[in-house]
């Protein structure tokens, strides 16, 4: 029995594990940071916007947290064809999972934003910062420390929800493993293996970004999770 | 406008889905509240080994994604344990535990947001550490623990769409049915994420109120 079990995770299981870690993290990469992005621009507008871009901010965070992720990605893979938009798997995934994390995002910078004080940015009015510099030396760099820990909750949930793009047929870890599972019938043991993947993936990140928020930390200006 | 006589016909069969989502998300929010209680109340009052395993179970559940773990009971270990369950009671045991990972961190933090004189308040007049759990700390933890709650009822309302690929005959599995028959898949699946919003938003209004209806008056 055991000689066998070797070569089936030889040669199935572990060359399609390895195709399909190599495509989650072609999709969670892009997303990560676009999703970032997109949630800056988001939470900025949001707090800093005049009105009508403030409105539009949070109509797009309303829609983009109210629906869930599986129907976003069904409306960019199978609706948008109805508007000449034509996406492959892989496209509909990654812009489905940037606009959905976007939305969770820009909730993170925003709370950071609102939570630096007034009288930072009046103190660096009053030493003669210009409204840039204000941005870039005072309020960012508190900011981007503040809303770390739960930008970095998100790109966990990124990995994880990165599954998904397996149901618009873009066909990643799930998919690989959806695959080899449904040829060999076993089940159990593939989809145990597809779990410890994410469950490393998962690890990993957590780590990193422990690591990270350690090392941006600055003396007093320690931010204590509830 | 080709869709609106489709939206018509197909509108309702998808809105039935409805009352099957919404007993997937009670039927795993109730199955977490009563995995995650004890694990909430193991990892603070419990002894080492026990903090250990459930910190075992909660970092596989938080880690594992939904659909990874969907797959994995309901074609792997159900089967290989020789339980026949049907899609619809794999998804609320799977949505369960997974809940029942999160809710433990949701009271967790509730139960260690009690004073601490609290608890030594009930020890002072004698009751046992069981009561003192059961009849001081609990009620309060619980009546705290409520908005992180209607967070998770949120996120397990918007993950219940992921039992689709199950088979359960809930929304997203019907607007699936009638988007590939008709080919109006854009207006069906805005339909379908619309209801969702509209169910996110009256499950968090209605929490809120219980919020404020089960608040006794000099505990904030």
């Amino acid at each position: 029995m055991i000689p066998d079990e070797l070569f089936f995770l030889y040669r199935d299981l572990a060359p399609a594990l390895i195709r399909g870690a190599a495509v989650s993290v072609r999709l969670i990469l892009p997303s990560a940071v676009l999703g970032f992005a997109c949630g800056v621009l988001a939470g900025s507008c949001r707090v800093y916007g005049f009105s009508l871009l403030r409105w539009a901010a949070e109509a797009y965070v309303a829609v983009f947290r109210g629906f869930p992720l599986l129907v976003q990605l069904y409306i960019w893979y199978f609706g948008m064809p109805r508007l000449g938009l034509y996406l492959t798997p892989y496209e509909a995934a990654v812009l489905g999972f940037t606009l959905c994390s976007g939305a969770y995002h820009s909730e993170y910078i925003r709370g950071a934003l609102l939570s630096i004080k007034r009288g930072q940015i009046l103190a660096a009015q009053a030493i003669g910062m210009s409204r840039l510099q204000t941005l870039r030396h005072i309020i960012l760099p508190q900011a981007v420390r503040r809303a770390l820990p739960g930008c970095g909750n998100e790109w966990i949930y990124l990995i994880k929800y990165s599954s998904l793009a397996y149901m618009v047929t873009c066909i990643e870890l799930t998919g690989e493993g959806k695959i080899v599972a449904s040829s060999t019938f076993k089940y159990t043991e593939v989809f145990a293996a597809v779990g410890f993947v994410y469950l490393l993936f998962v690890t990993l990140a957590t780590w990193i970004l422990k690591g990270l928020e350690k090392r941006l930390t600055l003396p007093g200006f320690e931010f204590h999770r509830v | 406008m080709d869709f609106i006589p489709v939206l018509k016909e197909g509108l309702p069969y998808v809105f039935k889905g409805t009352w099957v989502t919404l007993v997937v998300v009670a039927g795993a929010l109730a199955v977490g509240l009563s995995i995650g209680l004890p694990l909430a109340v193991g990892t603070v009052y419990g002894p080492r080994w026990l903090r250990r395993l459930i910190d075992l179970y909660v970092w596989f559940f938080r880690g594992v994604p939904l659909l990874v773990l969907l797959f994995l009971f309901y074609f792997g270990i159900f089967p290989f344990l020789g339980l026949d369950l049907s899609a619809f009671v794999v998804a609320v045991i799977v949505l369960g535990c997974i809940s029942g990972a999160y809710q433990s961190q949701i009271l967790r933090g509730a139960i260690l947001s009690v004073p601490e004189g609290q608890m030594k308040a009930a020890r002072a007049v004698g009751m046992s550490d069981l009561q003192a759990i059961g009849l001081i700390i609990l009620p309060q933890a619980l009546r705290l623990a409520i908005p992180g709650w209607s967070n998770e009822y949120a996120i397990l309302l918007k993950d219940s769409a992921v039992t689709y690929a199950l088979g359960v005959a809930e929304i997203m599995a019907r607007a699936h049915h009638v988007a590939s028959r008709t080919y109006q898949h854009l207006p069906i699946y805005i339909s379908a994420g619309v209801l969702f919003m509209g169910l996110t938003y009256v499950g968090t209004r209605l929490l809120a109120v219980l919020h404020k209806k089960v608040r006794i008056k000099g505990y904030a």
